[in-house]
């Protein structure tokens, strides 16, 4: 009945319900300036959980966070991606050499190119 | 008939949303539908399970699938659908203040609006509970049915209603294993052919149980369980700790109030429909003239009921801006009410049916 998730990592590679996953382009972020593969198309949240992060913020009080209810509601998984801090990483997609930070607290601006967009 | 007719705004892209929008644009009524993410469908998509019902309710048919065919209705019908899209305010007047993509501010001056903005999912404080590792249902279900990706190896929820034994049984259909499902009540509280399924599959239940807390430095670790005493105080010596790495909150969800509160929308409080939600009549108008609500925004159920409100605020309202006879009007939405009647039936279904009669007794007397 089970799923089989790809060697030693947490994609679902083939599902009894779903089948195989649609291809995609792979497409490589950074977090915190380490590339990591994701999908096109998938939000920043899945890529990072696929690579096996485990924290993806710490408040201003240093303790970890990552997500809670992954549809963009209650701002858990926020990051700094491309300079912007506070970005909801469980909607907002992945985009070839897209910079991703953990932030401590509310984090800072930081500009950028990516500044204006989220 | 409606010529000039200012278009019918629906908020919220997923299965009461689409089908409204459906049901006017079929009526012929201009329609714009708008939701905040990137695509269409809410959480459709990820119900990967198959829906109950009779075959005029698409039982048998799973959520996804039932997704698709919404989606390929509306692009048909050619449907205005503006995706990233935030409604940020509903103005005195039917202005609908919207906001594209972060960046294009603008209010649509809307005949009416129909507000399905679905709901969120409860959380549940004990100590550790932010930690990496633990997660409403929704989120872990969001993860393996449609990105992917497994958020775990080892997984205890919490709450055994039918959010909680259905993503147990997605979870375990992931790869991932559960090692139990904990409910604070006496009973398990989902339909039996779900919790069936996961039983079959070696899951335990523990019934008058709570969490205690998580343990774990950068994450979830290990997770204490202790029964509980008929006032849901832990009984000392009975704790227990299980090793997991993710703990899934399933304990319902509250309707997404925002919109109507800021519409003006009087409010009614159903507990057992999830709190808070804006009053209605059997059309599903809300305290304010123009404005609708429907699916969980209006009461928090399932997929299926959610699709019937949809179109019953859709027939309603393209009879309200002319595009639709009395009579056409009147003989769609009785058939509408014979599938809703239908679907609230059961054990399960008897709590929602008296629920949702006292929100309409009290939604008549205003209208």
């Amino acid at each position: 009945m089970s799923g089989e998730a790809s060697s030693g990592g947490r994609r679902i590679a083939s599902h009894p319900i779903l089948g195989e996953p649609e291809a995609a382009r792979e497409v490589t972020i950074y977090l915190d300036g380490a590339a990591i593969a994701a999908k096109e198309g998938e939000p920043i949240m899945s890529a990072l959980v696929a690579a096996g992060v485990g924290v993806f913020r710490h408040t201003k009080r240093g303790s970890p966070r990552r997500m809670f209810c992954g549809i963009g509601r209650c701002t858990d998984c926020v990051m700094t991606v491309d300079g912007i801090p506070g970005v909801r990483t469980c909607v907002t997609p992945v985009r070839e050499g897209m910079l991703v930070e953990r932030q401590e607290g509310a984090g800072s601006w930081k500009g950028g190119e990516g500044h204006g967009r989220r | 008939m409606g010529v000039d007719s200012k278009p019918a705004v629906v908020v919220g892209a997923g299965p009461a949303g689409l089908c409204a929008a459906i049901e006017l644009k079929r009526a012929g009524a201009p329609v714009v539908l708008m939701d905040e993410n990137g695509k269409p469908g809410g959480q459709l998509f990820k119900q990967i399970h198959k829906f109950f019902g009779s075959r005029e309710h698409s039982a048998g048919t799973r959520g996804f699938e039932i997704g698709r065919r919404l989606l390929a209705d509306s692009l048909e019908l050619g449907i205005d659908v503006r995706l990233d899209t935030e409604v940020v305010g509903i103005e005195p007047g039917l202005g609908v203040w919207a906001v594209e993509r972060r960046s294009r501010s603008y209010t649509l001056e809307a005949g009416c609006v129909i507000l399905a903005t679905g709901a969120s999912e409860n959380g549940l404080a004990f100590p550790g509970w932010t930690l990496p590792g633990v997660m409403t249902a929704g989120c872990a279900q969001t993860l393996v049915n449609v990105h992917r990706v497994l958020p775990g190896r080892r997984v205890l929820i919490v709450g055994s209603g039918n959010v909680g034994v259905i993503v147990g049984y997605q979870l375990l259909q992931a790869g991932a294993e559960v090692a139990a499902i904990i409910e604070g009540a006496p009973a398990l509280g989902g339909y039996g052919v779900h919790t069936a399924k996961v039983r079959r599959a070696g899951v335990p239940f523990y019934c008058g149980t709570t969490i205690l807390r998580a343990e774990g430095e950068e994450g979830v670790e290990r997770a204490v369980i202790a029964k509980v005493d008929r006032g849901f105080k832990p009984i000392a010596g009975t704790e227990e700790t299980l090793e997991v790495d993710t703990i899934c909150i399933a304990v319902g969800l509250t309707p997404a109030l925002d919109l109507a509160y800021l519409a003006g929308c009087k409010p009614i409080f159903v507990p057992e429909l999830g709190g808070n939600m804006p009053l209605h009549d059997g059309y599903m108008r809300s305290s304010v003239e123009g404005v609708y609500v429907v699916g969980d925004t209006a009461g928090v159920e399932e997929a299926s009921t959610a699709m019937e409100e949809g179109r019953l605020a859709g027939i309603h309202a393209a009879y309200a801006l002319g595009f639709l006879g009395e009579a056409a009007m009147r003989e769609r939405t009785e058939a509408t009410w014979g599938r809703l009647d239908s679907l609230r039936q059961g054990v399960f279904g008897q709590k929602r049916f008296a629920a949702k009669a006292r929100i309409l007794a009290e939604g008549k007397v205003r209208a």
